[in-house]
C-alpha cells in the first residue's frame, strides 16, 4: 500500500505516559534522530518530582515535548500537532493543550476500566465524545509488542517495557525519519543485556512496520532540513552545554576545573556531566551539604581552580552566606542557579524565573556580585565562557541564573572551533616586591596571589579589610570606601560587557524586554506580530548586574515597554528604581514556560491600546 | 636543616624559626586566654614540621580561635561560622600539595559545623583540625556550648543547661578519623608533641586541646592543670606503655573485657603488668572509645596523648589518584573531541 507523503514546514509533538514508561527516553530518541535529519528543533520535557508515581494516576504523568521544523525557530512550540498517550491518564492531563483538529494516538488497551477510574474518567473519553474534533487513531500498542516480542525470550514485564519503542518506531514512519540513530543507541547502550537489546529494536521496529502497514494511517509526513547557517551541529541541552563550556574555559584559561556540588533538581545533571570528564582534569566534589560546596569552591579558588559551584534555588539560599564571603574575599568564584518553582521546595522539576532577587540582592551587607543568565540552551555554552573570564579578570563571584526550561531542553547547536574560542588571560601574582593582598590594579581588581607562592603569605577572611594591606580594619571610612569600591568594581564591569542590543521596528513604539530562558517565547512572539504588520522592537538582557551600559538610554526611547517574566516582576522592579521609567510586567507562574502566543496577545493588546488612546 | 617531604621528596633546606610563622598582627584575644599558649606552641613546633611555611594553609571558622590564621606567617582563611572543614576541603583537593590545617573551637567545629567535621572525619581528607574546647561561648560572650556539662549555668542557661555535652574524642572516633588525641593548653611540651605527631600524620588529624577561657569559663580544666591536681586526674597515654598515673605513679586501669577498673599499686593486690598496655594502633575501636568517655566514669582520670591512629587511604590521594587512572584509560582531555562528540550532523 503506497501512502501519500504530505510536506509540513513544522510539527509540534508531544509523547505522553507513565513516569515508568520511557517517555523522557522515547522523546530524546525522536529528538536525536529529529537532529540528525537536519531540522531546527527545540524541546520541553515536563516530568513529575516523584520518581515512579503509581502507575495510571494523573500526577504521575511525564511528558515530552519536541517542535521540528524546515525553517528557523525558537520554541518548543505552544500546542502539540500530535499526541501519543499511553494511558488515559497521560491523555486527560495533556488533552486540553492541544491544537483544534490534532491528532491524538492513543494505546487503546490501557483504556481499561481500571485505568479510566485511576484517570479520574467516568466514562471512556474514547466512546464517549471527548474527543470530538481531534483525529483519534486507537492502536492496541501493548497488545502488538506483545505479539512481535513473544517466543524470544523475555518476561510479559519486560516485554511491556518495550512498548515505548513500539511507538517510537511508529513515529518515525509517520514522519519519515529513519530508524538506525536509534537501533544503534540500543546496541550500544543495552550491549551487556543482548536480549534486552533484541527486544527493544524488535519493538521498534514493529512499530515502524505497523504504520506502514496499518490502514489507520492514510498519510505520512515529512519536515524537509531547515537552512540552518553552514557548519557542524549537535543537538545539546543547556545543562550540557553549561558543562562542557565550563570543560573549554578551564581549558582557555590553563585553571583547572574545580566543581562543588550538592545534588539537586534540576541541577544534578551538571555534576553527573562533568564527572565524566575527569581526564580534562576536572574536579568535582560532592560535598556532604550545599553550603560545604560552595566553601569548597571557596577554598580551590584560594587554591587557583576556576571554581564553580551548581545548584538550584533553595540551595543559593544555604550558600548565601558563603557568597558574601566570596564577595569579601574577592575570590572568583560561579554560583550556578538552575532556577526552579519555589519558594521554599516549590517546583522541583518545573521552571521559573523567580530567584533574579535572591541573585542580585539577596545576601547580607551590600554585597554586590556579577549576575548573568543565558537566553537558550545553547546559550549555556557562551555564558559559561563568559563567566568564567568576568569572575577571574575581576576577581568577583558572578551567579549564573539557568532555568529548568533551558536546561533540560535542547536545540541544535552549532559547535564553534576550539581555536577560535578566545583565551581567558589569568595571571597569579608572584612578585614578592610591592606585593599587598587587596592592592589595586586599573579595574580595582586585587592580585590572585596562591599559596604555594614563596613570599606572598597572606590571609584573607570575612572581617572587613583595610584596601591595600588587607589587615582586619573596624575604621568606619575604610569600610565606607570598601563598600563603595567593592560595589564599583562591579559596576566598572558595565564597560566590558557587550551592550543591550535592540531588534524589530526601529519606529516603534513598544519595546518587549526579558531576560534569561524566555528568549525563545519572546523573540517567537515579536516575529508573529511584525509579521502581521504591526511595530515592535526587542531587547533581551543575558547581563543583568551590571546591566549594559546604554540599558536606560534604550529603555527611554519607547512610549510603552513590557516585561514577560516567569515571575511576579522581578526584572521590572529593577529596571523601574533604577532607570525611574515605566514598565508594564507581564507575568506566567505556573511552573510553565510562556507560550509564544499568550506573549503574541499582550503585545498585539498594548499596541491597540495606544492606537486608541491616540485615536 | 629540613627536608621537604610534602612536594615529592624535592630536597629543599629550612632553616625556620618560630619568628618565621609570627605575623605582624596584634594578637586581640583576652590577656590570660589559653589560645596564647596553642599560638606559642604551634608557632614553636612549626619549624619542625618539614612542611615549607608558604604550603602551609591555616583555615578557620568563626570565635576566638578562629582568628588564628591571622597571627601565622602563612597562607589562611578566616572563614564563615562552621565551614572551616569545606574550605579547606576545597583547598587540599585544588592542591594536595598544601599542608592544610584547621582552628576551630567547640561551637564553631560541633554545634553550626558538625556536618563538616563529621564529614571530613569520614573522608580521611588530609587536614589537620586543631579544636580548642573551652566549653563555653566567648565571643559571643558567655552561652553554654555542645560540651558544657550538664546543669551549666550560663547567661542563655540561668537554671542549669538541661542538654547533654558531646565527646568530641569520641565523635570524631565515631566518625572514622584516623588520628586522635588529646591535650591541654597548660602543657605545652605535651602540646607541641601532638602537633608534631599530628603533622606526620597522612589523613584526618584531630586534636581536642583543652582550653581554658579565663573570661566566660575560667578554671574548667583546673582539675587536669593544677599541680596539686593534676598527677591523680590525668592519665598521660604513651603506645606500649601500661596506663598508669597518680601522685607516685601508683594507680593504673586495669582492663577486664571492655570494663575498665582504677586499681592501687600500693597494696600488692596489683602490679604494672596486670594493666591496660594503650595500643594507638589497636584495630578495634572500642578501646579507644573507652577512653574518650574515661574521664565520665567516677574516679576515673581523663586521658591525654594518641588516643588511635590507624592507617587508611586518604581522599585527597585517593580524588587525585582517580583522575590520573581517568586520563591513563581516556587520555589527556581533547577539548576539540569533547565539543565535536555525540550526534553531529552537517549544514551545508
Amino acid at each position: 500500500m503506497t501512502k501519500e507523503i504530505l510536506e509540513l514546514k513544522d510539527v509540534t509533538v508531544r509523547f505522553a505516559g507513565d513516569s515508568g514508561d520511557g517517555m523522557q527516553l522515547t522523546g530524546m530518541q525522536f529528538t536525536n534522530t529529529t537532529a540528525l535529519v537536519g531540522n531546527d528543533l527545540s524541546t520541553l520535557p515536563d516530568y513529575p518530582a516523584e520518581i515512579r508515581a503509581p502507575a495510571g494516576t494523573t500526577y504521575g504523568v511525564s511528558g515530552f515535548q519536541l517542535h521540528f521544523s524546515s525553517s528557523d525557530i525558537q520554541t518548543p512550540g505552544d500546542s502539540p500537532d500530535i499526541l501519543v498517550a499511553m494511558n488515559p491518564a497521560a491523555l486527560k492531563i495533556n488533552l486540553k493543550d492541544l491544537k483544534h483538529g490534532a491528532t491524538v494516538i492513543v494505546n487503546i488497551n490501557s483504556f481499561d476500566s481500571k485505568n479510566l477510574k485511576l484517570a479520574g474518567y467516568a466514562n471512556n473519553p474514547l466512546e464517549d465524545g471527548t474527543l470530538q474534533g481531534y483525529n483519534v487513531v486507537s492502536v492496541p500498542l501493548s497488545q502488538l509488542t506483545s505479539a512481535a516480542l513473544e517466543n524470544i525470550g523475555l518476561s510479559a514485564k519486560e516485554i511491556s517495557r518495550s512498548k515505548n519503542f513500539f511507538a517510537l518506531g511508529m513515529m518515525y514512519w509517520l514522519y519519515s525519519r529513519p530508524i538506525e540513530p536509534t537501533t544503534n543507541w540500543i546496541r550500544s547502550k543495552f550491549k551487556d543485556n543482548p536480549l534486552i537489546a533484541a527486544g527493544n529494536e524488535k519493538a521498534l521496529f514493529a512499530g515502524y512496520y505497523f504504520g506502514e502497514n496499518t490502514e489507520l494511517f492514510t498519510t505520512r509526513y515529512n519536515v524537509e532540513p531547515a537552512k540552518l547557517p553552514k557548519g557542524i551541529y549537535r543537538n545539546i541541552s543547556g545543562n550540557e552545554a553549561l558543562a562542557i563550556g565550563f570543560i573549554t574555559a578551564s581549558v582557555k584559561s590553563g585553571l583547572p576545573l574545580f566543581l562543588g556540588s550538592y545534588p539537586i533538581t534540576p541541577a544534578s545533571d551538571i555534576l553527573h556531566e562533568l564527572s565524566r570528564h575527569k581526564n580534562f582534569n576536572v574536579r568535582t566534589f560532592q560535598a556532604e551539604d550545599e553550603i560545604a560546596a560552595i566553601s569548597s569552591a571557596i577554598g580551590a579558588a584560594f587554591t587557583g581552580a576556576l571554581s564553580i559551584t551548581t545548584t538550584s534555588g533553595p540551595g543559593v539560599a544555604l550558600k548565601t552566606e558563603a557568597i558574601g564571603l566570596a564577595v569579601m574575599t574577592e575570590l572568583p568564584v560561579i554560583i550556578i542557579d538552575v532556577q526552579r518553582g519555589g519558594p521554599s521546595t516549590g517546583l522541583p522539576t518545573k521552571t521559573e524565573q523567580s530567584d533574579l532577587q535572591q541573585a542580585i540582592t539577596g545576601r547580607n551587607g551590600e554585597a554586590p556580585v556579577v549576575v548573568i543568565a543565558p537566553s537558550t540552551p545553547a546559550d549555556c555554552f557562551a555564558m559559561a565562557l563568559e563567566a568564567a573570564r568576568i569572575a577571574t579578570k575581576y576577581m568577583v563571584p558572578v551567579l549564573y541564573l539557568s532555568d529548568g526550561y533551558i536546561a533540560n531542553g535542547s536545540e541544535p547547536w552549532k559547535i564553534p572551533e576550539p581555536d577560535e574560542i578566545p583565551k581567558i588571560d589569568v595571571k597569579f601574582r608572584t612578585e614578592k616586591e610591592g606585593f599587598y593582598p587587596y592592592s589595586r590594579d586599573e579595574n580595582l581588581t586585587r592580585p590572585w596571589a596562591i599559596p604555594g607562592t614563596p613570599g606572598l603569605e597572606h590571609r584573607l577572611g570575612g572581617l572587613e579589610k583595610s584596601n591595600i594591606t588587607g589587615d582586619v580594619s573596624y575604621d568606619p571610612e575604610n569600610h565606607e570606601f570598601m563598600v563603595r569600591l567593592r560595589a564599583q568594581k562591579v559596576k566598572n564591569i558595565e564597560n566590558d560587557i557587550p551592550e543591550l542590543e535592540v531588534t524589530g521596528d526601529n519606529d516603534a513604539e513598544v519595546l518587549v524586554v526579558g531576560w534569561g530562558g524566555t528568549y525563545g517565547s519572546i523573540t517567537e512572539a515579536v516575529s508573529r506580530v511584525r509579521k502581521k504588520g504591526l511595530k515592535v522592537a526587542q531587547a533581551h538582557f543575558r547581563y543583568l548586574n551590571p546591566f549594559p551600559k546604554n540599558t536606560g538610554s534604550v529603555l527611554k526611547r519607547y512610549k510603552k515597554i513590557i516585561c514577560p517574566e516567569l515571575n511576579m516582576g522581578q526584572l521590572a522592579r529593577f529596571l523601574k528604581s533604577e532607570f525611574l521609567i515605566e514598565i508594564e510586567s507581564f507575568n506566567k507562574i505556573q511552573g510553565i514556560p510562556f507560550k509564544s502566543s499568550e506573549i503574541e496577545n499582550k503585545i498585539e493588546r498594548t499596541i491597540g491600546e495606544i492606537d486608541n488612546a491616540v485615536r | 636543616m629540613r627536608l621537604d617531604k610534602i612536594n615529592g621528596g624535592e630536597e629543599i633546606h629550612l632553616k625556620y624559626t618560630a619568628k618565621d610563622f609570627t605575623s605582624s598582627q596584634d594578637v586581640r584575644w583576652c590577656p590570660g586566654c589559653g589560645d596564647y599558649s596553642i599560638l606559642a606552641q604551634m608557632q614553636r613546633s612549626a619549624p619542625d614540621l618539614e612542611i615549607i611555611k608558604e604550603k602551609m594553609v591555616w583555615i578557620s571558622g568563626i570565635g576566638c580561635s578562629s582568628r588564628f590564621p591571622y597571627y601565622m606567617e602563612t597562607y589562611g582563611m578566616h572563614g564563615i561560622h562552621g565551614r572551616a572543614p569545606a574550605i579547606a576541603t576545597g583547598v587540599k583537593l585544588n592542591n594536595p600539595g598544601l599542608s592544610v590545617w584547621v582552628a576551630t573551637g567547640d561551637g564553631d567545629a560541633l554545634s553550626i559545623g558538625g556536618n563538616h567535621f563529621i564529614h571530613a572525619c569520614r573522608r580521611n581528607i588530609d587536614l589537620k583540625i586543631l579544636l580548642f574546647n573551652n566549653r563555653i561561648y566567648g565571643l559571643t560572650k558567655g552561652q553554654y556550648s555542645p560540651t558544657s556539662e550538664k546543669g551549666k549555668k550560663t547567661k542563655s542557661t540561668p537554671f542549669g543547661s538541661v542538654d547533654f555535652p558531646f565527646n568530641p574524642v569520641g565523635l570524631a572516633l565515631g566518625a572514622e578519623a584516623t588520628f586522635i588525641a588529646r591535650t591541654l593548653d597548660r602543657d605545652p611540651k605535651h602540646l607541641q608533641e601532638m602537633i608534631r605527631r599530628a603533622a606526620k600524620h597522612r589523613g584526618t588529624a584531630f586534636i581536642e586541646i583543652y582550653q581554658n577561657c579565663n573570661i566566660f569559663n575560667d578554671e574548667a580544666f583546673a582539675l587536669f592543670t593544677d599541680k596539686e591536681t593534676k598527677a591523680d586526674n590525668v592519665l598521660v597515654l604513651e603506645h606500649g606503655k601500661p596506663m598508669v598515673f597518680g601522685k607516685s605513679n601508683n594507680k593504673g586501669i586495669k582492663l577486664s573485657g571492655l570494663e575498665p577498673e582504677v586499681v592501687s599499686l600500693d597494696d600488692g593486690q596489683y602490679s604494672v603488668s596486670d594493666l591496660w598496655v594503650h595500643d594507638e594502633f589497636d584495630k578495634n575501636p572500642a578501646r579507644a572509645f573507652l577512653l574518650s568517655q574515661l574521664s565520665e566514669r567516677e574516679n576515673f582520670p581523663m586521658p591525654v596523648g594518641v588516643i588511635r591512629q590507624i592507617t587508611k587511604p586518604t581522599y585527597d590521594h585517593d580524588f587525585h589518584e582517580q583522575i590520573e587512572k581517568v586520563k591513563e584509560q581516556k587520555g589527556e582531555g581533547d577539548l576539540r573531541k569533547l565539543l565535536f562528540s555525540g550526534n553531529m550532523w552537517e549544514v551545508n
